[in-house]
């Protein structure tokens, strides 16, 4: 089961966090500290894997983000490793080329699509296709909702002229 | 890409990212707070737009790590909107922020259930999601049987189907008594014919947790998890989205041959040959290839098959096949590769033995040991660990000890335990033996723990032909310049027992020997110096006849120590001056040792006790367990007195205070710590000598009696040994085996570890040589859940088990079903509700009797739900401190007193005490920097959550006595708190005894204090 999920730039600022496990608030930055401290100062030749707390972290580094989910210590690391890799897939799908910006300004985009990727720390979905079909549909709704609006406050606008 | 429509939000975030440095972050960042804040708070003017934009800044704040401690009711109300783009913002941004125990989840329960069962398919998903995300306990309750009709209703389609899956097994991990077993195989069975792949991934992570929690009940389900391997394997009906990069979904195949390695065997033979055949296409057609991504998928697959194979065992073929791979994995270049290699081949040692064939790989793996990467030192340390034997125990101890010097402080006590253990299972012989702990002490002195010197002692007591070796090796490390002070401990007593056997060497007549350790005296902390003090006792009887300037120069140290402010090193030093005049009478007083008892080393022990305790229910070890459980009932073959076993040295060589208590404890009548028993001929111990404390009975004060002792005893005891391999000379060790018909005696001191569970959550509470009770508690709130574990140690079952509670009048206590038989080596675990319904010191008694044979043994142990378990830390600024403070005007509200005979300690020292009581300390909020403040929120039925704040005064002229002040909502609270924190205080929570009032504090050191108003004294420093 995966624990928790932590996208982590370069300079050790936080892109996204999703907890699986009940951490409380204090314990999120602890983790959060630690790990950064941890994972960033790793050479760029060993293996993807870090011992930690009795735990796993399997990270693994694209351009200047470092993709890192906590495990237990008898979960299959490769998988995870791969887990990650299709969830850069997806978004590099979505965003065209993903790069660092595009996350931050869309980090709620990188929320909802690690929604269909993951549930409760396993993985839900494994086709790509499927995901990137069921995030258009969110946008859609979202765009269908936003012109609805705006043609029911024409609507208000010009009926009060 | 711009954020589509919410330009605010994507400024904000343009301006934070343009901050130069943190300082202007913050700044910014406190602003958009402080605008959110009282857009929040006229909400009435806020379009759902809006609403939405300042819920999705919140989380980006909180994602830069700054609290975010208000809006949480923003985000969770815009669950219950209408439309979909604000109900998904409520959804996403309350499943980053809360966590399960959030209150404010429970109010969001409802509308959750509505989108659940209302027909609306995306809003169902986005219910499903949070609940899978961030389900509790009540939500498994209340949402479980909704979440299990959308998982089997065929109207569903797969991408709510399969999110259900996964929303269930949170629930279920949550609580496993929601899914109903009998029912749920069947249904299961169907899951897993599922065509669709996404649904059919998730229902097996769900099948994998509900097969490791009970497989009897789902064997109908065997053959199809082989089924969806063949068609995986065999890559039949896959669509072409579901295979990555060419292999057919590698995490179902994970999956899947994860939930196998869970029943215990494969028995139909067609299934059995569908499966292997399977495995064996993997085992030889997974190859290395370029593609860095295929060859983590394949590889992802080819590791589980060998976990399977591993588990499955029985084709020898194979398994050759699994070693061979394993050695070819573990010599690669690709790091993961070989990390993973090394961690299976460990894997692989446990459940077969293929000891033989791995030792041909040791050369490869002493290499890996000094990988830039500390991953792969730790997994090749770990394998060279379980790989070691007689055969190769000198290579590797001693590449161990090479490798010490080197190794980053993250592993150097891992590294040093696991040297020694080795050292003395496997020692060729017992020089060696001496010689490895030596130089483990010196490279890593700090790192040696009491354990591994206590044990070397025992040795070379035990064996004449080693004691002039270890003295001589002794007085070697003496010349070096700076040694630690570990090593200056062993010196000091291998040199005080056995320099005498060196007496001819040069440099190693006593006043030598005397003058080399006594340099080091001003460098060592207290208990050294009670050592140092003996050791010099003994040279002094070993030099006869006696020198008188080394006996002037040995007295003078003496005399010096005679008022010492450390009890234990001054009543030595009064009782070794008198002793040493005693002339000829000194020789048979301060005699050699005797020899020990055989017994378990308590490194060796304790380093089981870890790996069971942290044995979970993975497959693999659930396996390991199987197999392992002879090695278990042969290594504990002990003497059956179940005499303490970790400090069961030093409360021989070293009456120091904290093991002496124990013998008070368990026996008040013996000479606590008395100056006038040592001295007495007639040695109390015959009188009453329980098992498991004769030996500190005998030896306990100085060793006096030591050789004497023994006959009177072996006469009493012809009981043939336990081991078989005790001479005579060994009676000692048979002694208490005369008494054990009578009792059964627990192992370690109760009182202590009741203490020692008041400031943690979880650990022994108690155990004896047939059981061992453990404890875990989790507290929320005014609400807690223990769950004792009760280990049956033994080969035969434990019988009429009884267990009840005795709850003081404030706790609601509710303890399931206790089993009233256990079953050998079984281990069964109660869960205990506890409910805090006020403010009370009082303690809860787990009253609790068993029957082994004929004994019959009652005991009854206080639990540790104490005062403290209902407290949650709260650091307050001053701005709340002082209004609350103020408000709370004097009594009985807040309370004050004066406390004398505190226990001397830093104020640092009362700072860590007061966090490990969860009162956290506010640095600053005082002034005066002997003062102490602290706050904490105590929780209760009666005094809901409750603010408690805590001032501490010291006298920094007299650490001996404080000015207290407690403070909170509620009069019975205030005085409650200021008890319990003055007993933790006064008292020494490892004394043994419950915590005492001050008046029976015995406190010899510390002078009366002076008579005029303490008040008043105190006043002059505020």
């Amino acid at each position: 089961m995966i624990h928790f999920v932590l996208l982590i730039s370069r300079q050790g600022k936080v892109r996204l966090t999703k907890w699986y496990s009940p951490y409380s608030q204090k314990e999120r930055s602890k983790v959060i500290r630690e790990l950064s401290g941890t994972i960033l100062s790793r050479g760029p030749k060993l293996c993807n894997f870090v011992e930690w707390r009795g735990l796993k972290v399997v990270y693994k580094r694209y351009a200047s983000l470092y993709f890192c989910m906590c495990i237990n210590q008898e979960d299959n690391e490769l998988e995870i490793l791969e887990i990650i890799h299709h969830y850069v897939e997806i978004l590099d799908r979505y965003f065209g080329s993903v790069c660092e910006l595009d996350l931050i300004f869309n980090f709620h985009k990188a929320y909802y699509i690690l929604d269909e990727v993951l549930i409760a720390g396993e993985l839900q979905e494994s086709s790509k296709k499927t995901v990137a079909r069921l995030v258009a549909t969110q946008d859609s709704l979202v765009e269908a909702a936003k012109e609805e609006a705006n043609s029911i406050s024409n609507i208000i606008a010009q009926a009060t002229k | 890409m711009a954020l589509s429509g919410m330009r605010g939000l994507s400024v904000f975030i343009s301006e934070v990212r343009n901050c130069r440095n943190k300082e202007q972050e913050r700044l910014r960042v406190d602003k958009e707070l402080g605008n959110i804040r009282t857009r929040f708070k006229n909400e009435k003017g806020l379009t759902p737009y809006e609403k939405k934009k300042y819920v999705w800044k919140m989380l980006y704040i909180y994602m830069l790590g700054y609290d975010v401690d208000f809006g949480h009711m923003e985000a969770v109300s815009l669950i219950s909107a209408p439309k979909y783009p604000e109900k998904q913002v409520g959804y996403i941004v309350t499943s980053c922020l809360l966590n399960e125990n959030h209150d404010f989840l429970r109010l969001a329960i409802n509308a959750v259930r509505n989108d659940i069962i209302g027909r609306n398919e995306t809003f169902q998903c986005l219910a499903l999601t949070l609940v899978g995300n961030i389900g509790g306990r009540e939500f498994a309750e209340s949402l479980a049987p909704d979440v299990q009709k959308l998982l089997i209703s065929s109207s569903c389609r797969p991408l709510v189907r399969k999110k259900a899956a996964l929303c269930l097994l949170r629930l279920f991990r949550k609580n496993s008594d929601i899914l109903n077993v009998d029912g749920w195989s069947d249904r299961m069975a169907q899951l897993l014919d599922e065509r669709d792949l996404g649904v059919l991934t998730s229902s097996m992570s769900l099948f994998v947790a509900l097969v490791s929690n009970n497989h009897e009940a789902y064997w109908s389900c065997l053959p199809k998890c082989v089924k969806v391997m063949e068609r995986l394997a065999r890559n039949q009906d896959i669509p072409q989205e579901y295979t990555y990069y060419g292999i057919p979904s590698p995490w179902l195949q994970v999956k899947t041959m994860r939930a196998l390695q869970y029943f215990p065997t494969v028995e139909d033979p067609s299934i059995r040959r569908a499966l292997f055949e399977v495995l064996q296409r993997i085992l030889m057609g997974t190859d290395v290839v370029k593609n860095v991504n295929k060859n983590n998928a394949s590889h992802a697959v080819l590791f589980e098959a060998l976990a399977l194979v591993m588990h499955l065992d029985s084709e020898k073929e194979m398994m050759s096949q699994c070693v061979a791979l394993l050695g070819k994995f573990i010599a690669v270049r690709e790091p993961n590769i070989r990390y993973l290699g090394l961690e299976n081949m460990t894997r692989m040692l446990m459940v077969t033995d293929v000891h033989e064939i791995i030792k041909r790989h040791q050369a490869q793996i002493i290499t890996s040991l000094k990988d830039p990467d500390i991953s792969i030192r730790r997994r090749s340390l770990d394998l060279l660990y379980g790989m070691c034997d007689v055969s190769n125990a000198k290579d590797i101890v001693e590449e161990l000890l090479q490798y010490l010097g080197t190794a980053d402080f993250a592993m150097r006590e891992e590294l040093a335990l696991k040297a020694a253990i080795l050292a003395e299972k496997f020692a060729p012989d017992l020089s060696w033996y001496v010689d490895v702990i030596l130089q483990l002490i010196d490279k890593a002195g700090d790192f040696v723990s009491d354990d591994i010197w206590f044990r070397v002692v025992q040795f070379v007591t035990n064996n004449e032909d080693l004691q002039p070796y270890a003295a001589l090796k002794a007085r070697e490390y003496l010349d070096k310049p700076a040694i630690h002070e570990t090593m200056v401990k062993v010196s000091a007593y291998l040199l005080g027992e056995y320099s005498h056997l060196l007496a001819r060497r040069p440099g190693c007549s006593p006043k030598e020997i005397f003058s080399i350790i006594h340099e080091k005296l001003p460098t060592v902390s207290t208990p050294t110096i009670s050592i140092l003090l003996t050791t010099y006792a003994k040279i002094l009887m070993h030099s006869q006849p006696p020198d008188p300037e080394l006996q002037n120069q040995v007295w003078a140290v003496y005399s010096k120590y005679e008022s010492c402010i450390d009890a234990e090193i001054q009543q030595r030093a009064v009782e070794y001056f008198a002793l040493s005049r005693k002339g000829e009478a000194l020789m048979d007083i301060l005699a050699e040792m005797p020899k020990f008892p055989e017994r378990q080393s308590s490194l060796i022990k304790k380093a089981e006790d870890t790996e069971a305790d942290t044995a979970e229910q993975s497959a693999i070890k659930l396996r390991t367990q199987q197999q392992a459980s002879n090695a278990l009932v042969l290594t504990d073959h002990r003497p059956a007195n179940g005499a303490p076993q970790v400090s069961q040295l030093g409360m021989i060589m070293v009456p120091s205070t904290s093991n002496v208590d124990q013998n008070v404890v368990d026996q008040p009548l013996t000479h606590s710590n008395g100056t006038l028993s040592v001295v007495d001929p007639q040695p109390p111990a015959q009188d009453h000598a329980p098992a498991g404390d004769i030996l500190g009975d005998l030896l306990g004060p100085l060793a006096i009696e030591g050789p004497p002792g023994v006959s009177p005893q072996s006469e009493l005891n012809n009981v043939p040994s336990h081991e078989g391999t005790l001479g005579a000379n060994d009676a000692l060790a048979l002694a208490p085996v005369g008494d054990q018909e009578s009792t059964v005696k627990p192992i370690g001191d109760i009182a202590e570890r009741f203490h020692a569970l008041c400031l943690k959550d979880s650990g022994v509470l108690y155990e004896d040589p047939y059981i061992q009770i453990g404890i875990k508690a989790e507290w929320r709130g005014h609400q807690g859940r223990m769950v004792l574990f009760l280990g049956n140690k033994n080969t035969a079952s434990l019988d009429s088990v009884q267990a009840k509670i005795l709850p003081p009048s404030h706790l609601k206590l509710d303890l399931s079903l206790v089993p009233k038989i256990i079953p050998p080596r079984a281990q069964v675990q109660c869960p205990l509700e506890v409910v805090n319904l006020r403010p009370s010191r009082d303690v809860a008694v787990l009253d609790f009797s068993y029957k082994f044979g004929t004994y019959l043994v009652n005991n009854r142990l206080r639990l540790p739900a104490v005062l403290n378990k209902f407290f949650q830390p709260i650091q307050v600024s001053a701005e709340e401190f002082f209004p609350q403070w103020r408000s709370l005007p004097g009594p009985p509200l807040k309370l004050q007193e004066v406390v004398r005979g505190v226990r001397p300690m830093s104020l640092g020292e009362m700072a860590n005490l007061f966090n490990s009581l969860k009162l956290m300390v506010c640095p600053g909020l005082d002034p005066n920097a002997c003062n102490l403040v602290a706050s904490t929120t105590f929780y209760s039925e009666n005094t809901r959550a409750m603010l408690c704040l805590i001032r501490i005064e010291t006298d920094p002229a007299d650490r001996t006595q404080l000015r207290m002040t407690v403070a909170s909502g509620d009069p019975t609270l205030t005085f409650e708190l200021k008890e319990f924190i003055k007993e933790h205080l006064v008292s020494i929570p490892t004394a043994g005894k419950p915590p005492a009032p001050v008046a029976q504090q015995p406190q010899p050191n510390i002078p009366p204090i002076a008579s005029s108003d303490p008040g008043a004294l105190l006043a002059g420093l505020l």
